[in-house]
């Protein structure tokens, strides 16, 4: 998301409302990609991720090649650039990379001849996720501009968190962190946010709350005491939902750990977001491969 | 016999420059002062005329990885030694941390036998102060100190016993020999990349705190206290070390301590892009910490610039920032690099050249750094202000992993010389040499 402007974003967000509707309909085909080829190169797995861009290359008429690279070749000992010059050789229009580590798809993308997509790099950015979000929120909400985000959990891993601070801040919302300290990232003060410690006064008049997921390996004692303890703190419950304003919507990018970062009659609730997301994340990955499509090769 | 006139003598000890000339005699400084104007030598001299450059003691550098033994792919002892000559380096101490380590006598030997053989440069080595740099027990550290070694320490690991760490220092007190430690705590720096900070957070890497630097020093010199031990920090990188090691220095504990040029002409913003080749072990800080140790070199808290040369080859260093290696080239950019520092007005000349030669020499008691009569004559002839362009394809290293690269930068080396024998020159930069 780091130097895309407001007028980028809403461009992005504008085309995709399109997707949406074309989605809904019986027939969901367009041509923009037809005859291109496009490569979903995942170095960590990710179920939704992976088949809502597939999808979106599909409806887009791209011809789609999934590759789980965690499974083959890097355990053969193939460095990413190895599989990089590979792939590029096959000559696909389009990669979509997924990677474990930070600045790895921007190491690959300088690499290849082709447009390459960020499907998330390690705790750097995760952009797609962050355009569906805004696109959610701007649909329930009608705009983004002055609406106050609390974004809670374990933002110091999350990718997912540093992304959505760039997009909703360039939009104009006024973008709250809600952790405990050990899973802040140090000079978060410097990211233009507002940083709180508890839900009570993080939540307190929010119009959205986003929910981040907690990686299991960092349940047990190394960031934090345990499971029962985090989710009596920092789990969105009915009761912390109610600090929020009365109509505050919940989201959370998936997959969830109920009872860890998120109850279950909250995730399921009247005030949840979570399966509009999902929708969503096509639309805007439609989008994005779209603008992609004037800059490819022989475009 | 060679005769340098129309110098620029800069005396790094003595702190004051003059203009005159410099008599070489049988590998040793014969004659240096105003008196020896152009062409008043003795008879058979050959006169090099220096046209008013700079002549100073050579560059004594006293940590560089050098891959002999058991990593010539990236450095042997041959290319460091063109190297340093041709970055005016005459004194080069290498990294234990070879395959096999510098932890056994007869280690030291080989890389003593070797470079007598392939270096031009004199070549010291560091000798580990644990066996097989694993922090467990101490070596021997007199056996090895009459090999050879002139210090101690672990490379780029820290000690991390207290207890273990105590007994070596007390040990090596006995023996008088230096322990030069690297200082960080391997807990605290986990798997850290970078800096901890604003940069590494929004780059999304996995950080190392200034603290996990300033707790081992601290501890360091809470041991160095008690036991008496000559110490020396290896690599120093914020502010806050150079407070702790002026206050050690005040309370008169046998303390000095050494800097990369890197962490004194760069920070943390230069990484960019996920740049690997300036992904360093310490990692480069704030332009905060560069500034204060900047300001701790040219008050003389800092004792040493080190190149920290560290060879990486292109499989190592084409990487995911954070799975790539640490470690940058060095030899033939730490003066030029250096010197940003006089052209930016932060340090004086000579003081810059102190901790180039002088500094580093008495840190690890190394023979005296000064254009004296009968000092050794290590010398260097170098224009300060002849801008130049990094081009790695010219560094003599067969790894390229230069922060340096492209850039501009300002300072050459004209002339090396090493017990008066000329090592390193550049083909018609001056008459005579």
């Amino acid at each position: 998301m780091d130097g895309l402007a407001r007028p980028d974003i809403e461009a992005l967000l504008g085309t995709a409302e399109d997707y949406v509707a074309l989605s809904r309909q019986v027939e969901k085909k367009a041509a923009t990609l037809r005859g291109r080829t496009q490569i979903n190169l995942f170095f960590e797995p990710s179920t939704r991720t992976q088949s809502s861009f597939e999808i979106a290359g599909k409806r887009l008429g791209a011809d789609v090649m999934n590759m789980s690279v965690s499974s083959s070749s890097v355990k053969k000992g193939e460095t990413l650039l190895d599989t990089a010059a590979t792939l590029n050789a096959m000559r696909p229009d389009i990669i979509v990379v997924r990677h474990h580590a930070a600045g790895a798809v921007n190491l690959l993308a300088r690499k290849v001849d082709c447009s390459v997509v960020n499907a998330g790099d390690g705790a750097h950015e995760h952009p797609t996720q962050a355009l569906l979000d805004a696109l959610t929120i701007r649909r329930a909400k009608g705009r983004i501009e002055g609406l106050v985000v609390a974004i809670c959990g374990d933002i110091l891993h999350s990718r997912v968190a540093r992304s959505n601070i760039i997009c909703l801040a360039a939009l104009g919302a006024v973008v709250r962190l809600v952790g405990p300290s050990s899973l802040l990232p140090a000079g978060i003060e410097r990211f233009g946010v507002e940083v709180y410690h508890n839900m009570q006064a993080g939540l307190a008049g929010a119009d959205i709350v986003m929910m981040l997921r907690l990686q299991r390996e960092r349940m047990n004692g190394s960031f934090l005491p345990s499971v029962r303890e985090y989710f009596r703190y920092f789990g969105l419950d009915r009761d912390k939902l109610a600090f929020a304003k009365p109509d505050a919507l919940v989201m959370h990018p998936g997959p969830m750990n109920r009872g860890v970062e998120i109850a279950s009659d909250v995730a399921d609730g009247a005030q949840s977001l979570i399966r509009e997301q999902v929708e969503m994340g096509v639309a805007v990955r439609m989008a994005v491969l779209e603008a992609l499509a004037g800059h490819l090769p022989n475009g | 016999m060679i005769l340098l006139v129309n110098a620029r003598l800069v005396d790094p000890v003595a702190g004051r420059e003059t203009s005159g000339g410099l008599l070489v005699a049988q590998g040793a400084i014969a004659d240096v002062g105003p008196h020896l104007a152009a062409g008043a030598g003795p008879e058979g001299a050959a006169v090099i005329d220096c046209r008013g450059q700079v002549v100073a003691p050579g560059l004594v550098d006293l940590q560089a990885f050098i891959g002999e033994p058991g990593a010539e792919h990236r450095e042997t002892l041959s290319s460091a030694s063109r190297g340093a000559a041709a970055g005016g380096i005459t004194t080069l101490v290498c990294r234990p941390d070879t395959d096999p380590v510098i932890d056994d006598p007869a280690i030291v030997d080989f890389v003593l036998r070797r470079a007598r053989a392939a270096s031009a440069v004199r070549i010291h080595p560091c000798a580990a102060l644990t066996k097989g740099l694993a922090g467990r027990e101490m070596t021997e550290i007199g056996l090895l100190k009459e090999a050879g070694a002139v210090a101690f320490g672990d490379a780029h690991r820290s000690v991390m016993n207290a207890q273990v760490m105590r007994r070596a220092m007390v040990y090596a007190r006995d023996r008088d020999a230096v322990v030069s430690h690297f200082t960080q705590d391997a807990n605290l720096a986990a798997e850290g990349s970078m800096n901890e900070g604003e940069f590494a957070s929004r780059l999304g890497l996995p950080s190392i705190p200034k603290v996990a630097e300033t707790i081992m020093l601290e501890r360091d010199l809470a041991l160095a206290r008690i036991t008496g031990v000559r110490y020396h920090a290896a690599l120093i990188s914020c502010a806050q070390s150079v407070e702790t090691i002026r206050r050690a220095k005040d309370e008169g504990l046998a303390v000095t301590c050494g800097v990369s040029v890197n962490h004194l002409t760069l920070n943390e913003g230069d990484v960019g892009d996920y740049r690997t080749f300036l992904k360093l072990s310490p990692p480069l800080r704030s332009e905060e910490d560069r500034q204060a140790l900047v300001a701790g070199l040219a008050e003389g808290v800092i004792d040493a610039i080190v190149s920290d040369h560290d060879p990486q080859d292109v499989e190592t260093k084409r990487q995911p920032f954070a799975e790539a290696a640490d470690g940058a080239i060095g030899l033939e950019t730490m003066l030029a690099a250096a010197l940003r520092l006089v052209h930016s007005e932060e340090i004086s000349l000579p003081r810059l050249l102190h901790a180039l030669s002088a500094g580093p020499a008495a840190a690890y008691r190394l023979p005296e750094a000064a254009l004296r009569r009968g000092a050794a004559a290590d010398l260097i002839i170098f224009d300060p202000e002849e801008p130049w362009v990094v081009d790695p394809s010219l560094l003599a290293s067969p790894c390229k992993n230069t922060p340096f690269d492209e850039a501009k930068l300002q300072g050459r080396v004209l002339g090396t010389l090493v017990g008066g024998e000329i090592v390193h020159a550049v083909a018609g930069a001056l008459p005579g040499l």
